[in-house]
């Protein structure tokens, strides 16, 4: 692929398309205690939709915007929520990951039993987590595909 | 006899990947046996876990004559098949780093080679 | 107080490094001295953590941890008959693997601090650190699947690491090759899970250990084909020949105490080993046989080790070869261990030889780490790995070249340091077996002595190089972490006895009553 990506028309499409795939992977990783999905599922589609970015656009100008430290730093705080929700857990009830929201107002409502249209507001811990792996598994996937792209454009990372 | 087709398919699909990797010099096709072998042992994971018309393990919507939980195939073998996938993205996206900068290194992707470290 | 935090402390050995991993990328960019006290007082925090729990797990027994659950010490939730959360069990032989491990990451760092330097080394420490989370959670955990994934966590950050400086393409091979081969491996013990978990419905190994041994009629085909997938892919990730290729290229190419601490990792997956054979699957397989292999593969392990070694040149990939004899010394204790389960009651020489095989993998990882922390010296110094070209520098590495005579005497197993103590244990109960296997074990310690004999006069003694000339001493932190281990290394050559009897029997107890493990998972029935 050359330095400026792909042509005019494929440059207008996606960035007509990356708003909607992105979104699409924030409904996929929210609704994760709902309806199938969850946190690596809904990552990887916000991963692809950031890699249809980089091959239109190419790596460089990807690279400008959103360099592979500042993802460094949006894969960690993923990670620290996911650990720091266990520890709160810990310190909060009785061991580590337990679940402690059930029955606050957020995300606490107890379901009933058997076919419902699903609740959005259940779950527990459960959301939280999803959000946090979400976050890690599009930046890290997305930080891979950079990283690649600008090996092989020529730039020595 | 039908319901064993998957499982002799997994059989086929390891032997396949075990193929690729012994037999084939090239750097790139040894990393498409592992990713065949990962296949090959997500589908038998996920085969375990099916009971006879039994439908997706989730209450939203579910169809009100069901019997919870004897309708259902089983969601275990899914949760470790999910795990499995996210291994196998990892180890690959490590795979194909390492082919880059052998590349880089040596010029080739040729095992026969490019190997150094012999005996 | 203590009494919480010996509750909580198994999920806090696991929490606290990964904890301080994710956030060294965030204090890197900050200020460096941070970031190096914190992975200090991380791997501290851990050791002192272990240190607490091992002189509970001594005086109370095993120990359960549930993730999750509302008593951390109840594997069944009320009304359950299987465990149904992940869990996390501590008996006397996963805690003393804890401490192998723990002990040779603090060594293992304040190695590095002196070693690694450039603009890379926050991603080290955060890779050096989801290794030992990787060998942590292997040692702790309480059902199959979970074994599979710290499996994982640990060969793809030791691939990593493996290949940390691109000297000419050398490393990144050796990592290629061990990636390929750990995940193979890797593989075969996910299918062999998916075996099990399709024959008994269960993935915690107490609940399985159950089930296995109270099925009359002996195992089905599916149950004996899993374990010898687990087995044969346990003692590959082990390093036992003829499964050994990957061992001499992955310890000969890594960096200063990274080898080290891949001898730490390696003996992990010796851990699952003996966990699957001894606590798993008892006495439900021809336990003769299967004994009689892994004496075969220590044998063919201690032969190939110690005659590959005598001809290399290239310093760390002998010490990687006789890392493969030693593991073979393992094995064979270990085999014979099982051969005299299989004839129903432990005779006084089956435990014997357990005890020296137990006692060796922690006299292995110490004798073959501290080769590799002074041989990693003397390449730093002298950025030469091939033995041609080094030599006489005993004049100016003083205390290095002590500290090789120290891992010299041990790794051939004279008295009076620790490698005699566990090899005169092993030499004895294997005599009863068959002289034969002890003429040759003994046969391969004198190979060794003559192998590290050859290295510690050419590099050390002679004549001193023209272009060797300007050598100075290797640094301070070098010289201390060598001098832990060698203290170390004295103490448990003069007082074995004292040894053997606090922190090895325990372990062997707790590895071959498999009765109290299944009790204590599934409360009582």
């Amino acid at each position: 692929m050359n330095d400026e990506g792909l042509s005019l028309i494929v440059q207008n499409i996606v960035s007509l398309l990356f708003p909607l795939t992105l979104i699409f992977a924030f409904y996929i990783i929210i609704f994760g205690h709902v309806t199938p999905g969850g946190g690596f599922q809904g990552g990887a589609v916000g991963a692809s939709a950031v890699v249809m970015l980089i091959v239109a656009f190419g790596a460089k100008k990807i690279h400008g915007k959103m360099s592979h430290d500042n993802m460094s730093i949006f894969e960690s705080t993923g990670a620290l929520i996911f650990i720091l929700t266990g520890l709160i857990g810990l310190i909060v009830a009785s061991t580590f990951l337990s679940n402690f929201l059930v029955g606050e107002p957020l995300f606490g409502e107890i379901p009933p039993w058997g076919s419902n249209p699903g609740i959005l507001n259940s779950g527990g811990i459960l959301p939280i987590l999803n959000i946090a792996v979400g976050m890690k598994v599009i930046a890290g996937l997305s930080a891979i595909v950079l990283l690649m792209a600008l090996t092989m454009e020529g730039k020595k990372k | 006899m039908i319901y064993n087709l998957p499982f002799y398919a997994v059989i086929i699909i390891i032997a396949i990947g075990l193929y690729v990797i012994a037999f084939k010099r090239n750097l790139i096709k040894i990393a498409m046996g592992i990713t065949i072998i990962q296949s090959g042992v997500n589908l038998f994971l996920i085969t375990l876990g099916y009971r006879k018309d039994g439908l997706a393990p989730i209450y939203t919507h579910l169809p009100s004559q069901t019997s919870i939980p004897e309708g259902m195939v089983l969601p275990v073998p899914q949760a470790l098949t999910l795990t499995s996938i996210v291994i196998g993205v990892a180890v690959l996206a490590l795979i194909l780093s390492f082919i880059m900068a052998l590349y880089r290194e040596y010029g080739t992707l040729d095992t026969y080679k490019m190997r150094r470290l012999k005996e | 107080m203590i009494e919480t935090l010996v509750t909580h402390a198994p999920i806090l050995i696991i929490a606290a490094p990964l904890l301080v991993a994710f956030i060294l990328p965030l204090i890197d960019k900050v200020s460096k001295k941070g970031r190096n006290i914190l992975v200090l007082c991380a791997v501290v925090f851990t050791l002192v953590l272990v240190i607490i729990l091992y002189q509970d797990v001594i005086e109370n027994g095993m120990r359960i941890y549930t993730l999750g659950g509302e008593n951390a010490h109840v594997a069944l939730p009320s009304g359950y008959h299987v465990p149904v959360r992940i869990t996390l069990v501590i008996d006397a032989l996963s805690i003393f693997m804890v401490l192998i491990s723990s002990l040779i990451s603090f060594v293992g760092l304040l190695y590095s601090f002196a070693h690694v330097k450039g603009e890379g080394t926050g991603k080290f420490y955060t890779l050096f650190l989801l290794m030992l989370v990787g060998m942590l959670g292997m040692e702790m955990t309480g059902d199959l699947f979970n074994l599979f994934v710290f499996l994982e966590i640990l060969s793809i950050s030791s691939a990593a690491l493996i290949s940390f400086y691109i000297r000419k393409g050398q490393p990144i091979e050796a990592s290629i090759k061990f990636i390929i081969i750990s995940s193979l491996a890797a593989l075969f013990v996910l299918f062999a899970t998916g075996l099990l978990y399709g024959e008994y419905n269960l993935l915690n190994m107490g609940a399985l250990a159950n089930e296995i041994n109270s099925q009359t009629g002996g195992l089905t085909l599916l149950s004996q084909l899993a374990f010898i997938l687990l087995l044969a892919s346990f003692a590959l990730k082990a390093g036992s020949a003829p499964m050994h290729m990957w061992l001499p290229d992955s310890y000969g190419e890594a960096p200063g105490a990274i080898s080290m601490f891949l001898v730490a990792g390696t003996q992990a997956s010796l851990y699952a080993l003996l966990r699957v054979c001894f606590t798993i699957y008892n006495t439900a397989i021809d336990a003769s046989i299967i004994g009689g292999l892994l004496i075969i593969l220590g044998l063919v392990s201690i032969f190939i080790g110690v005659t590959m070694a005598l001809i290399q040149i290239d310093i760390k990939r002998l010490i990687g070869y006789a890392a493969v004899a030693e593991v073979g010394y393992i094995f064979l204790a270990v085999g014979v261990g099982f051969f005299e389960l299989a004839q129903g009651e432990l005779s006084a020489y089956g435990l014997k030889a357990l005890q020296g095989g137990i006692f060796h993998i922690f006299n292995d990882v110490l004798d073959i780490g501290l080769l590799f922390l002074v041989t990693g010296a003397v390449i730093y110094m002298t950025k030469e790995t091939n033995l041609n070209k080094l030599g006489g520098l005993a004049r100016s590495m003083k205390y290095s070249s002590f500290f090789f005579l120290i891992g010299l005497v041990a790794v051939a197993g004279l008295p009076p340091l620790n490698g005699f103590a566990s090899k005169i244990l092993i030499y004895e109960a294997i005599y009863k077996v068959s002289p034969l296997l002890s003429i040759i074990a003994i046969l391969a310690s004198i190979f060794m002595l003559a192998i590290f004999v050859k290295i510690f006069y050419s590099v050390f003694m002679g004549p001193k190089l023209s272009s060797l000339s300007d050598i100075s001493e290797a640094p301070k932190l070098m010289l201390a972490s060598m001098a832990i281990l060698s203290g170390i290394m004295i103490f448990f050559g003069l007082f074995p006895g004292y040894i053997v009897d606090n922190l090895v029997t325990p372990a062997v107890n707790a590895l071959v009553d498999n009765f109290t493990y299944i009790t204590t998972i599934m409360g009582g029935i």
